[in-house]
C-alpha cells in the first residue's frame, strides 16, 4: 500500500492503496465517484472512461500510480449545477436505454468535441468507434453529439444558430 | 419495527425522485422481517402526500426502455394528477406488490391494467371524499390536476393532498391475483386519456447523464467485502482441490469458499479479489467426454442428433402432397448460432446478511423470483429475504436467471458479512445465458401462377435444459454446487408467427441437447424475444426466396399472402399486418420490382429488403437498405424504415427509441455475433472474440413509422400492446433479403461477417 494524491474534478484527494490498483476501483470504491463503471477490465469497451489532462483514459487498465494530472469524471462535467452542453444534448435527444455505458459515450464525446468542435459524420463514427453500447443507442448518440456541437458553437460570439434535431430533419 | 408506511412517511426523497429507493435510507431501514405488500390494499399501490404529490409502487422493473415513465403516465392519467407531481418505485420486494418483475414485453400489455385500475379507484375514492368535503354530489364535481372542484364554481375546491395527504385510503381491492387487481371504478376511455400519447422525457435519464443515478453496481454497505468467482477452465471439470496458500499472502485476503464445483475468493477490496481469483491455484479434473462439439461442427451435430423433444406438427391441408404437385419447389436450410446476452455490465449483486435477514441489492429484472429463489436455495424463510431493485446494465433476459444474486447471497450467509460479487468480462461473455442455436429446413411449392401453395417448416433448436426464472435449482451456482433439479427442462423451439395464408402448411419443431447438460457455459435462456430472430430469419428469408422464384416483388408477394378481411380475428390481424407492411413500403418509397436488382457496377453494391413479423398482437415491418462492399465483404445498413403497430401508444418518443434499439441490437446479431467454442470451452471471452455492432456500423438514417392502426373505423381503439421484442424478429431477414437484392447472393447462415460474405460473393463470382 502507498499514498497517492489525485486531483479529481478540481479537488485533491489522497488514497492509500496498492500502486497497481486500477484507477477505476479507486474512483469508485475510495472516492465514491460512480460515473465510471466496470465493463471489461481490458480497456476494450470504454465504460470506465475518464478524462486526464484532456485525453480519454480507460481507468480499468490504468494503474493509480501512473496517473499524472487533472482527472475529470462524469460527475465533474457540470459546473455550478449547470449541465455541460453534452449532457444537456444527451437529455434532449433522450439517448440512453439502460445507460450503463453512457459514461464512456459522454466522456469520449467530450474529448472528441474538445479536439474537433464540429465533427463530420465520419469523424464521429471514427472518434467514437471504440466505445461500445449494448443497447445500441449509437444512432441517438450521433444526434446528441451534433446537437452538442451546435449548442457549443451557438454559445460562442460568432456562433451559428441552433440547428434542427435529428427528428426535425427527418420529418 | 419500521413499517413500510413509516418509511414512506419519513423518506421525503421519494417525493422528488426516483426510480429506486435511496440506498442509505434503505440500509438504515427496517431490520425485517419483510412480509409481502398486500396487493388488495389500495395503500400498497399509491401514496398521496399533503404537498399534492403521489408515489406509485409497482412490481415491475425498467430495463432501460422507459417503462417507469410510462407507468407514471398511465397512472397519473387515470388518477387525474399532473405527471410532474408523481414518482414511481419499482420492483423492490418489501415495498412494491409482486407483479413478477419484467419480461415478455408485457409491462403495459398486461401489468398496465391493474396499475390503471388502482389509479382509477383512487380517483373514485377521492371524488367521494371531495363530495363530502364540498357538500355536493359527485355528479356535480370536476376533477383536474389533482384538484376537486364544484362544476361551474371553481372557487369551491379541495386538493387531493388536502383530502388524503398523510393518511391511508384503507380501501380493499379485489382480484384473484395481482394482474386481476381492481376496485369498482371504471377505466377511462382512450379519448379521455390526456397524458397517454404525450412524450414526457424519461425521469431516469438526467441522473444517468450527470452521474448521480444509483445503480446496483454502486450499492455499498458498511463492512462490505468483495468476491470473485473462479470458473472451471473446462466445461464439466470437477474440483479436486484448492491450494489456499497460493493466495494467502495477498493483502486483504479473507477466504476461498467452495461448494461442489463452485469456487469463489473473498477479499476486503475489489482489486484484491480480482487478483486472488486470477492467482489462486485450483486443481481441476478434466471430464472424460467432450462437453460439446466445436462451434464449427455445431450445425452438423444438431442435424444428426436425436431430438430430446419433438412437438406434434401444426398442419393445415397437406404440405407434402402439395409440394409433390407444385410447379416449382424451393428448398433452403438456415442456421443461427448461439448468441450471448453479453451484457456490458457483467453480472453483479450485493447481499447483506445483517440482523439475521438477507437484503440483496440487485438489477434483477425479476426481483421477486430472485427473492423466492434465494429463500429456497439457502433455506431461509421468505419473509427474511428482500430484494432491493436498482438500475442495471442491459438485461434483455439475462437477469431472469440472476446468477450473481444467488452467489452473493450464498457467500454472505457463508461468511456472515455483506458480500458484493461481480463477474469478470471473460466469465460473462463465456458463461452467461445464450439464445438457442437453430437449424431450420424450409420447403415451399409454387403453382403455375406463382402462388405459394405449400409451406413446410422444420426447425431444430439447441435448447435442451432451457433455464427458468431464478429457479433455485437451475441457476449456475445450484448446478455447480450440486443442488440442481433432477430433470432438465424440456426447452422449446418456435414456429413463425406471420399471418400469411397458405393452403397447405406444416410446421414441425424439435429440441436437441448438447452432450453436457449441466454446468455448461452453453446454457440457453431468454435473450430478447428468445426464439424470434432465429425463426424469423428463416421464415422471412424463405418468403423472399419464394418471391424471387416466382419473379414477384417481395412486398407485393407478402401482401398477396396477407389476404385482408376483418371478418374474424385472424382476418383482423392480417388487416393490421397489411397496414404495417404498406406503411413501411410507403415511407421507404419502395419501387415495385422483383429481387435481385440489376447489380451495380462499382465496388459498393446496394439493395433493399423487407421482413415482417407478428408477436403477441404487435406487428412490425422493417425495410433495410444496404451497401455491400464487393472487395471486403463488409455489409453496412445505410437506412432502416420500421413500421410498428403496438396499439395505443403511451409515449411515442420513448417508443421510437425502443424500436431503434431493438432493431440495432438484432442488427448486431445479424452482422457480428456468434458464440465460438472448441470441444472444451467457450472461446468467446471478450469484445475482440465476441465482436458486436459499433458506432462505425450505425445506419445513416432510421425512420420509425408508428402506425397504431386499427384498419376498421367501426372498432374501438386498440389497447396498449407490448413493444420491445417484436421489433427484434424481422431484422436478420430484412438484412439478408437486402444483401440478396444487392448481390443476388443468398446468405442462410448468421452472422454475416465480412469474411463469410466475401466468400459467398466469390463463390458466386460477384
Amino acid at each position: 500500500m502507498a499514498n497517492f494524491t489525485l486531483r479529481v474534478n478540481g479537488r485533491a484527494q489522497t488514497v492509500d492503496v496498492d500502486p497497481a490498483t486500477p484507477l477505476l476501483y479507486v474512483l469508485r470504491n475510495d472516492l465514491d465517484l460512480h460515473g465510471p463503471r466496470f465493463g471489461c477490465g481490458l480497456g476494450q469497451c470504454g465504460a470506465c472512461t475518464v478524462i486526464v489532462n484532456g485525453n480519454t483514459v480507460r481507468s480499468c487498465v490504468q494503474p493509480v500510480s501512473q496517473v499524472r494530472g487533472e482527472i475529470t469524471t462524469l460527475e465533474g462535467l457540470s459546473a455550478n449545477g449547470t449541465l455541460h452542453p453534452i449532457q444537456q444534448a444527451w437529455i434532449d435527444e433522450q439517448v440512453p436505454q439502460c445507460g450503463y455505458c453512457q459514461n464512456g459515450q459522454i466522456m469520449t464525446a467530450k474529448a472528441l468535441l474538445d479536439r474537433n468542435p464540429n465533427p463530420t459524420d465520419a469523424q464521429i463514427r471514427q472518434g467514437m468507434a471504440g466505445t461500445l453500447c449494448r443497447c445500441m443507442t449509437y444512432y441517438r448518440i450521433h444526434a446528441a453529439i451534433k446537437r452538442a456541437a451546435t449548442l457549443r458553437l451557438a454559445s460562442l460570439p460568432q456562433g451559428r444558430p441552433e440547428g434542427p434535431s435529428r427528428d426535425e430533419v427527418q420529418s | 419495527m419500521t413499517t413500510r408506511r413509516d418509511f414512506i412517511r419519513t423518506s421525503g426523497f421519494l417525493v422528488v425522485s426516483a426510480s429506486a429507493l435511496p440506498l442509505e435510507l434503505v440500509a438504515a431501514q427496517a431490520a425485517g422481517p419483510y412480509p409481502d405488500p398486500d396487493f388488495r390494499q389500495l395503500d400498497s399501490w399509491i401514496v398521496i402526500r399533503q404537498d399534492d404529490t403521489a408515489t406509485f409502487f409497482v412490481g415491475k422493473t425498467d430495463l432501460g426502455q422507459g417503462t417507469g415513465t410510462a407507468f407514471r403516465q398511465i397512472m397519473a392519467d387515470e388518477l387525474d394528477m399532473p405527471y410532474e407531481a408523481t414518482s414511481c418505485v419499482m420492483g423492490t420486494t418489501d415495498v412494491t406488490v409482486d407483479q413478477g418483475g419484467s419480461g415478455g414485453s408485457d409491462a403495459l400489455q398486461t401489468d398496465g391494467y391493474p396499475m390503471r385500475r388502482v389509479a382509477a379507484e383512487a380517483r373514485r375514492v377521492l371524488l367521494d371524499m371531495g363530495s363530502q368535503r364540498l357538500g355536493v354530489p359527485v355528479g356535480q364535481l370536476t376533477v383536474s390536476g389533482g384538484v376537486v372542484s364544484v362544476t361551474g364554481d371553481p372557487s369551491k375546491r379541495v386538493t387531493y393532498g388536502e383530502l388524503i395527504g398523510g393518511r391511508r385510503f384503507n380501501v380493499t381491492l379485489t382480484g384473484a391475483n395481482t394482474d386481476a387487481t381492481t376496485g369498482v371504478a371504471k377505466l377511462k376511455t382512450t379519448q379521455e386519456l390526456k397524458i397517454v400519447g404525450q412524450s414526457p422525457q424519461r425521469y431516469d435519464i438526467p441522473p444517468k447523464v450527470d452521474g448521480t443515478a444509483k445503480w446496483a453496481v454502486d450499492a455499498k454497505v458498511p463492512g462490505m467485502v468483495h468476491a470473485r468467482n473462479v470458473k472451471p477452465p473446462i466445461a464439466g471439470a470437477k474440483l479436486v482441490s484448492v491450494d489456499e496458500s497460493s493466495v494467502k499472502g495477498i493483502p486483504g485476503f479473507l477466504r476461498v469458499v467452495t461448494r461442489g464445483n463452485y469456487v469463489a475468493v473473498i477479499c476486503e477490496r475489489e482489486e484484491q479479489a480480482i487478483r486472488a481469483a486470477r492467482q489462486v491455484k485450483v486443481n481441476w479434473e478434466k471430464p472424460a467426454a467432450a462437453p460439446f462439439p466445436s462451434s464449427e461442427n455445431l450445425f452438423t451435430y444438431m442435424r444428426s442428433a436425436t431430438p430430446t423433444f419433438s412437438a406434434p406438427p401444426v398442419a393445415t391441408g397437406n404440405a407434402e402432397t402439395a409440394i409433390a404437385a407444385a410447379a416449382k419447389v424451393v428448398e433452403a436450410d438456415y442456421e443461427v448460432p448461439f448468441q450471448g446476452h453479453v451484457s456490458l455490465g457483467p453480472a453483479h449483486a450485493l447481499a447483506d446478511p445483517s440482523n439475521d435477514q438477507l437484503t440483496i441489492y440487485s438489477n434483477d429484472m425479476k426481483s421477486y423470483g430472485l427473492r423466492n429463489g434465494v429463500a429456497e436455495f439457502l433455506k431461509i424463510p421468505r419473509d427474511r429475504v428482500r430484494v432491493i431493485w436498482l438500475e442495471g446494465s442491459q438485461a434483455y433476459g439475462r437477469t431472469a436467471a440472476d446468477d450473481a444474486g444467488f452467489e452473493a447471497a450464498f457467500l454472505a450467509k457463508e461468511i456472515g458479512r455483506p458480500v458484493r460479487v461481480q463477474w469478470m468480462r471473460n466469465e460473462e461473455t463465456a458463461w452467461d445465458t445464450k439464445g438457442p442455436a437453430y437449424t431450420i429446413k424450409m420447403r415451399g411449392g409454387l403453382d403455375a401462377q406463382g402462388n405459394l401453395v405449400a409451406y413446410d417448416y422444420d426447425a431444430r433448436a439447441a435448447d435442451h435444459n432451457h433455464l427458468g426464472y431464478n429457479e433455485f435449482d437451475t441457476v449456475l451456482i445450484a448446478q455447480l454446487a450440486n443442488q440442481r433439479k433432477a430433470q432438465p427442462a424440456r426447452g422449446g423451439a418456435a414456429t413463425p408467427s406471420d399471418m400469411y395464408v397458405v393452403p397447405n402448411r406444416r410446421m414441425a419443431v424439435h429440441v436437441v441437447g448438447l452432450p453436457l447438460v449441466w454446468e455448461t457455459p452453453l446454457r440457453t435462456g431468454n435473450l430478447r424475444d428468445p426464439n424470434g430472430p432465429q425463426v424469423t430469419f428463416a421464415s422471412e428469408s424463405f418468403i423472399d426466396e419464394v418471391a424471387a422464384a416466382a419473379g414477384a416483388d417481395p412486398v407485393q408477394f407478402r401482401l398477396k399472402l396477407l389476404t385482408a378481411s376483418t371478418a374474424d380475428d385472424s382476418g383482423f390481424k392480417r388487416a393490421r399486418s397489411i397496414a404495417v407492411v404498406k406503411a413501411a413500403a410507403d415511407a421507404f418509397r419502395w419501387d415495385t420490382r422483383p429481387s435481385p436488382k440489376k447489380r451495380d457496377s462499382g465496388n459498393i453494391l446496394t439493395g433493399r429488403g423487407i421482413a415482417y413479423a407478428y408477436r403477441n398482437q404487435t406487428v412490425v415491418a422493417q425495410i433495410a437498405e444496404v451497401e455491400v462492399n464487393r472487395r471486403t465483404g463488409r455489409v453496412w445498413v445505410k437506412r432502416f424504415v420500421i413500421a410498428h403497430d403496438c396499439g395505443l401508444i403511451v409515449n411515442p418518443e420513448g417508443l421510437k427509441r425502443v424500436v431503434e434499439g431493438g432493431t440495432l441490437h438484432t442488427l448486431s446479431r445479424a452482422l457480428h455475433e456468434e458464440t465460438r467454442f472448441d470441444t472444451e470451452k467457450v472461446t468467446s471471452v471478450d469484445w475482440t472474440s465476441y465482436p458486436t455492432l459499433t458506432h462505425a456500423d450505425t445506419p445513416e438514417r432510421i425512420d420509425v413509422v408508428l402506425v397504431n392502426g386499427d384498419p376498421n373505423p367501426n372498432r374501438p381503439d386498440l389497447p396498449h400492446y407490448g413493444a420491445g421484442e417484436t421489433v427484434c424478429k424481422p431484422t436478420m431477414a430484412a438484412v439478408a433479403n437486402a444483401i440478396f437484392d444487392a448481390t443476388g447472393v443468398r446468405l442462410r447462415r448468421v452472422p454475416f461477417r465480412d469474411a463469410r460474405v466475401l466468400a459467398a460473393l466469390k463463390a458466386a463470382n460477384v
